[in-house]
């Protein structure tokens, strides 16, 4: 069984953050299974710190206009559109 | 030809040029990677009708070589799964055995290629998604190197894991398939040199003589009975001829699940996000406050595991939990590469079961998330590592269901793996 308990007010806030929408029953599931899938995530406490500096390099190099895609093929897949632009809801 | 296991979301011939090495070839295509003019589902109903105004390069690639493409093949929605059960479009049959799973996520790609639909196939691989349903549909299937292979074009789930590989049906067509994609792309920061003038195809030889395998223990305790005997069987193969195999330990690799998952599902809830129904994708409707209309679109459009992975991977990233999931699955991964770094100071190659199971039956894995993602521990350690692995058929349990065995390479080491998985396939 699962030693971290996920409640059902902590999914709902996630699912908030995260933009998704979720019935109760949705709700109820997902506590149950986060509580295993935690519980296997928090073994990670027993990772060792590592030594370990990446070996990274910026790369730069000078901004050219290169062709792209034009505005309607850009717009193209958009559900809605009005004078060039997308059409999103209300940000209220 | 019917599609008899479901492999096509969606089945269209798109012609390439009249010279090149793939003339006369047809190459099915994972339906995340974007093809001009044809849709481009991942799998979810969010993207039913989305038609990318531009080709992958891959693809722009696939055509120059002269290619056919055939189509778009079925996958895990958004590459999240392990059987291709999570598709919107119906589950992909494994054409092996059509009561069990493809594997995924690239699974429609793997049954494409096994059931002759294809001559060849690209998948991508975030944690083993090419190199799993090549194990189970018994054909062969390459992860490369991080940044070998161009990901413009790629529909992005995990962007610091994944890379698009090929499959096909012996280790020598999966690396010309490799030379045609492979080298880099200014599309692509990610990429590299390495690559861009390969000729992978030559070095499938299958000379492993005096060739070091090593064998990690971890990686080969948690197998099924029957996949370690098929698996013990084809080390045999490499001894007798002339290779010598010896038992190295990878302590970190207990922690891959978690690791990649962590890291998985963190980069998936930020890549995620851009599916609101605004830009492309289906609409929740212009009423109201926009917080909620995006949420009312992503709840009905998305599905049960990309919800999943969406949720958890908010939580492992939200404030108070960051340190404790997200900080410690980056230690794990970089202990990861240096376990791998110090193995290849010994050894040329590594060897494991790619999967630890026989393919399981279709929906006997669907309901419970983390025995499936257990299910991947072989796999995800080469993502957290950015290696290259291959997946060749090693021979078949008793009843006939393929086993795949897995060879990893050091950093842009295709060459190696490529010549020693001949000698199977």
């Amino acid at each position: 069984m699962s030693d971290s308990t996920v409640d059902a007010e902590e999914v709902r806030h996630v699912a908030d953050l995260a933009r998704v929408d979720l019935d109760e029953a949705d709700v109820g599931r997902y506590a149950d299974q986060f509580g295993d899938i935690l519980d296997h995530f928090e073994t990670l406490e027993g990772v060792p710190d590592v030594e370990a500096e990446p070996d990274l390099v910026n790369v730069m190099r000078p901004d050219e206009i290169t062709e792209s895609l034009d505005q309607d093929e850009a717009l193209e897949n958009a559900p809605e559109t009005e004078d060039g632009f997308f059409k999103g809801p209300k940000v209220s | 030809m019917a599609d008899a296991h479901n492999a096509f979301v969606t089945e269209e011939t798109i012609e390439g040029d009249d010279t090149g090495p793939l003339v006369g070839s047809t190459v099915a295509v994972k339906d995340n990677i974007s093809t001009e003019g044809v849709r481009t589902t991942c799998g979810s109903d969010m993207l039913a009708d989305y038609v990318p105004p531009y080709d992958a390069t891959v693809v722009s690639r696939l055509k120059e070589a002269g290619a056919t493409v055939v189509g778009k093949t079925n996958m895990d929605e958004f590459g999240m799964g392990t059987t291709t059960e999570t598709s919107a479009f119906g589950a992909t049959t494994n054409p092996v055995d059509d009561e069990r799973v493809p594997g995924g996520s690239s699974g429609g790609s793997a049954a494409a290629v096994a059931a002759g639909q294809a001559d060849y196939a690209l998948g991508s691989d975030t944690g083993g998604s090419v190199r799993c349903p090549a194990a189970f549909c018994g054909v062969v299937g390459i992860k490369p190197t991080y940044g070998l292979v161009s990901r413009y074009g790629l529909v992005a789930y995990a962007n610091s894991l994944e890379q698009i590989g090929p499959l096909a049906s012996t280790v020598e067509g999966a690396a010309e398939l490799l030379d045609v994609i492979a080298g880099p792309d200014a599309h692509d920061a990610t990429t590299r040199e390495e690559g861009a003038d390969s000729d992978y195809a030559s070095a499938a030889n299958g000379d492993v003589d005096g060739l070091t395998i090593g064998v990690p223990t971890e990686l080969l305790e948690g197998a099924d009975d029957e996949v370690r005997r098929v698996f013990e069987d084809a080390l045999d193969a490499y001894r007798d001829a002339g290779a010598e195999v010896e038992e190295v330990s990878l302590p970190s690799v207990e922690y891959g699940v978690a690791a990649y998952y962590v890291i998985a599902m963190s980069e998936a809830s930020s890549n995620l996000a851009r599916f609101d129904g605004v830009r492309y994708g289906e609409s929740g409707g212009f009423e109201g406050n926009w917080n909620e209309s995006f949420a009312e679109t992503r709840a009905e459009n998305l599905g049960d595991e990309v919800k999943r992975r969406i949720l958890l991977g908010t939580y492992a990233l939200s404030a108070g939990y960051h340190d404790k999931y997200y900080e410690q699955a980056q230690e794990a991964r970089a202990w990861v590469r240096q376990d791998f770094e110090e193995a290849f100071e010994s050894v040329d190659v590594l060897a494991t079961p790619t999967m630890p199971v026989l393919p399981p039956k279709l929906g006997e894995s669907v309901d419970d998330p983390l025995r499936m993602y257990l299910m991947d521990a072989n796999t995800v350690p080469v993502n957290l590592a950015n290696l290259p692995a291959i997946s060749v058929p090693a021979g078949e349990s008793t009843e006939g269901l393929p086993v795949g065995l897995q060879l990893v390479g050091p950093k842009f080491g295709e060459e190696q793996i490529i010549d020693a998985a001949a000698l199977l396939g």
